[in-house]
C-alpha cells in the first residue's frame, strides 16, 4: 500500500492530531483505519482513537506521556511495512419511509432539484455511501458520497426540532438524525432503526468505514419496524465486507 | 434516600465522566469543574471519580432519608443545614430528616455536593453523569430519590481545607491548537490582548464568547475535538466547548484549554470577563 504523508500535532495535554492530505477519499480512510488497527495492537486500552475524514485523533486521559517520544513513535510505526490487512467492515442495509408526512421536506426538494420525487427516492437509495466520521449526536454518522444530483443547500432557517430517524439532505451530506434535535438539513424521510442505544453493547452499531445503504419501505413496514425496535428484536440487515 | 424536594436551576449527577466512546459521538460528560469533585471526594475519602451533584445557579431543596456525611466545594451558592449556614470545603455529619437548602449566589456559577462513598447510582456506558439519550434524565428532579449508602461513623483524617481562590480568576490557561498557524499575526494578538466576555449562550456542552477576532475563510474537514477546545467560526467569534460537548467538529481549533482552565472557565456565567493566557506543558 502506497503511502499518504502524514502529520502529528500535540493537541492539549491529553492528545496527539494525526492528519492525513485534506481530501474526502476512500484510500485516505483506509491508511488511517489500516494505522489505526495497527496501533490498537501496539498502544495500552486507555488510548482513545477517534477517527474521521482525514484524521486520527489519539486521547490519552489518564496517564501523562511525553510527547516528543510518541511523535517519533508514531512516526516510526507509520513508516514500517505492514502486511496488507483486510479490515473486517460492514454494509448495513438501512430502511427508509419516503412518505410525505416524514419526508416533510421532500416535494420542496424535488423541485428545486428539477427531478420528480420517485427519481429523488431512486437516486438516495441507489447509491452506497461510506461513514467518513461519527459525532455531532451520539450515533450521527457523516456519510460521503452523495450523488451531484442531489446536492442541495442546508435550510435557511434551522427547524428547532427534527424528529428523531429523519433522514436529510445537505450539501454533499446525507444523514440520519439519531434522535430529536434542533437542524437545517431538508428531510426527506424516516428510518425506524435506533441508531444510538445506549444500553446496547455497542451504543452505535456502524463505525467509521462502514458502509450504508437506504432501503425504500412501505409506511406499514416502517410501523412494524419501529415496534420491532421498540421491543428490541429489530437488527438491520447487514453484509460483511473487506476493504 | 436523597429526596429532591425541589430541583434548583439545573442540578445534574456526575462523576468523572464517560470514556472510550467518543468514536461513536457520545460526549465525555462528568463534572465541569473536575478541581471541585476532586476536593470533595477527597475530603470524603471517596474515590476521586465518585458521582456528586453538580448544582448551577441556584441550589435544589433535598432531604437526607439516612445518615451519612457530606462536603460542598466550588462555588459559594450559601448552602445551609436545616438552615444554619455551613462552610464549603468541609466535612459536615448529617442525620435522616436534615434538610440541606442553598440561598443567593454569592461566587461563582457551579457548586458540589459530595456524599461519603458517593451516589450510587446506575453508570451507563461507564459513567452515571446525567447526559439524555446516554441516560433517560437531564436533570434530577422533584420527588426523586437518590440513593446513597447509610454512614452512621466517618471521622475524616482532614476535615476542612484551604483551597486556592479560582473562582474569580480572570486567566484561562490554554495551549495552541491544532489550527493555530492558520491565524493571523493580529488575531494571535488580539486572542491574548482581549478580555473575553461570556454570552448568553452557555452551557455544559459550550461557551460561547461575544468578541470577534476577524474572519477566516479556511474550510477544513470534521475532525474530533476535546473538552476546552476553542473553535473559531468562519465569522470570527469563538465557542470553548465544554464536557458535554460534541466529539467532532467542522470549525478551526485554535486554542486548548487545560484541565485546571476548564474548572475555572465552569464556574464563569454570562457577561463574565476572561482573558487567555498561553502556557508551555511540553
Amino acid at each position: 500500500m502506497s503511502q499518504f504523508p502524514i502529520t502529528l500535532k500535540s493537541f492539549g495535554k491529553t492528545a496527539i492530531l494525526i492528519e492525513w492530505p485534506r481530501q474526502v477519499d476512500e484510500a485516505v480512510l483506509k491508511h488511517i483505519l489500516t494505522y489505526q488497527h495497527f496501533l490498537k495492537t501496539k498502544l495500552e486500552d486507555s488510548w482513545e482513537m477517534i477517527p474521521a475524514y482525514n484524521s486520527l485523533t489519539l486521547i490519552n486521559s489518564y496517564a501523562d506521556f511525553d510527547y516528543q517520544k510518541m511523535r517519533d513513535q508514531l512516526f516510526s510505526w507509520y513508516e514500517m511495512p505492514k502486511p496488507e490487512l483486510h479490515l473486517k467492515q460492514h454494509l448495513w442495509k438501512l430502511p427508509v419511509c419516503y412518505d410525505l408526512e416524514f419526508g416533510i421536506d421532500l416535494e420542496a426538494v424535488a423541485e428545486a432539484l428539477l427531478l420528480p420525487i420517485p427519481e429523488v427516492i431512486r437516486k438516495h437509495t441507489s447509491h452506497v455511501y461510506t461513514v467518513y466520521g461519527i459525532g455531532f449526536l451520539p450515533g450521527f454518522m457523516y456519510l460521503g458520497g452523495l450523488p451531484n444530483a442531489l446536492e442541495i443547500k442546508r435550510k435557511k432557517t434551522p427547524r428547532l426540532r427534527v424528529a428523531k430517524g429523519s433522514v436529510g439532505l445537505a450539501g454533499k451530506q446525507t444523514g440520519v438524525y439519531p434522535q430529536d434535535s434542533p437542524g437545517g438539513w431538508n428531510i426527506i424521510g424516516r428510518c425506524p432503526v435506533p441508531l444510538f442505544n445506549p444500553h446496547a453493547a455497542d451504543p452505535c452499531f456502524a463505525s467509521v468505514g462502514d458502509k450504508i445503504q437506504f432501503i425504500p419501505i412501505e409506511r406499514a413496514e416502517y410501523e412494524l419496524h419501529k415496534i420491532e425496535a421498540e421491543v428490541g428484536i429489530y437488527t438491520p440487515e447487514k453484509e460483511e465486507f473487506h476493504a | 434516600m436523597l429526596k429532591v424536594i425541589a430541583p434548583g436551576f439545573y442540578t445534574t449527577l456526575q462523576d468523572a465522566g464517560r470514556r472510550h466512546w467518543r468514536h461513536k459521538g457520545v460526549p465525555v460528560s462528568g463534572t465541569m469543574d473536575d478541581l471541585a469533585r476532586h476536593h470533595v471526594n477527597t475530603l470524603l475519602e471517596n474515590p476521586s471519580d465518585a458521582a456528586v451533584l453538580e448544582i448551577t445557579m441556584t441550589g435544589p431543596k433535598l432531604l437526607f432519608e439516612q445518615d451519612t456525611y457530606i462536603c460542598i466545594s466550588g462555588a459559594d451558592i450559601s448552602p445551609g443545614l436545616n438552615e444554619n449556614p455551613i462552610q464549603l470545603y468541609q466535612v459536615y455529619k448529617v442525620v435522616a430528616g436534615d434538610l440541606l437548602s442553598f440561598g443567593k449566589l454569592v461566587k461563582g456559577f457551579r457548586t458540589y455536593l459530595g456524599i461519603k462513598g458517593g451516589f450510587q447510582t446506575e453508570a451507563v456506558l461507564g459513567s452515571a453523569s446525567q447526559y439524555p439519550p446516554v441516560t433517560e434524565k437531564k436533570t434530577i428532579e422533584e420527588n426523586a430519590g437518590l440513593s446513597y449508602p447509610k454512614v452512621s461513623h466517618f471521622e475524616p483524617r482532614i476535615p476542612q481545607i484551604k483551597t486556592e481562590d479560582y473562582l474569580d480568576a480572570l486567566e484561562i490557561e490554554v495551549t495552541e491548537g491544532p489550527e493555530w498557524d492558520l491565524l493571523t499575526d493580529t488575531q494571535k494578538k488580539l486572542l491574548f490582548a482581549t478580555d473575553f466576555t461570556v454570552s448568553k449562550e452557555n452551557d455544559r456542552m459550550a461557551y460561547r464568547l461575544e468578541e470577534k477576532i476577524g474572519e477566516h475563510s479556511y474550510s477544513m474537514l470534521t475532525s474530533a475535538v476535546l473538552p476546552g477546545t476553542v473553535q473559531m467560526t468562519p465569522e470570527g467569534k469563538l465557542i470553548v466547548l465544554m464536557k458535554d460537548g460534541q466529539t467532532t467538529g467542522g470549525y478551526l481549533r485554535i486554542l486548548q484549554l487545560s484541565t485546571r482552565a476548564i474548572a475555572v472557565m465552569a464556574q464563569k456565567k454570562t457577561a463574565d470577563t476572561l482573558r487567555f493566557k498561553r502556557i508551555q506543558i511540553r
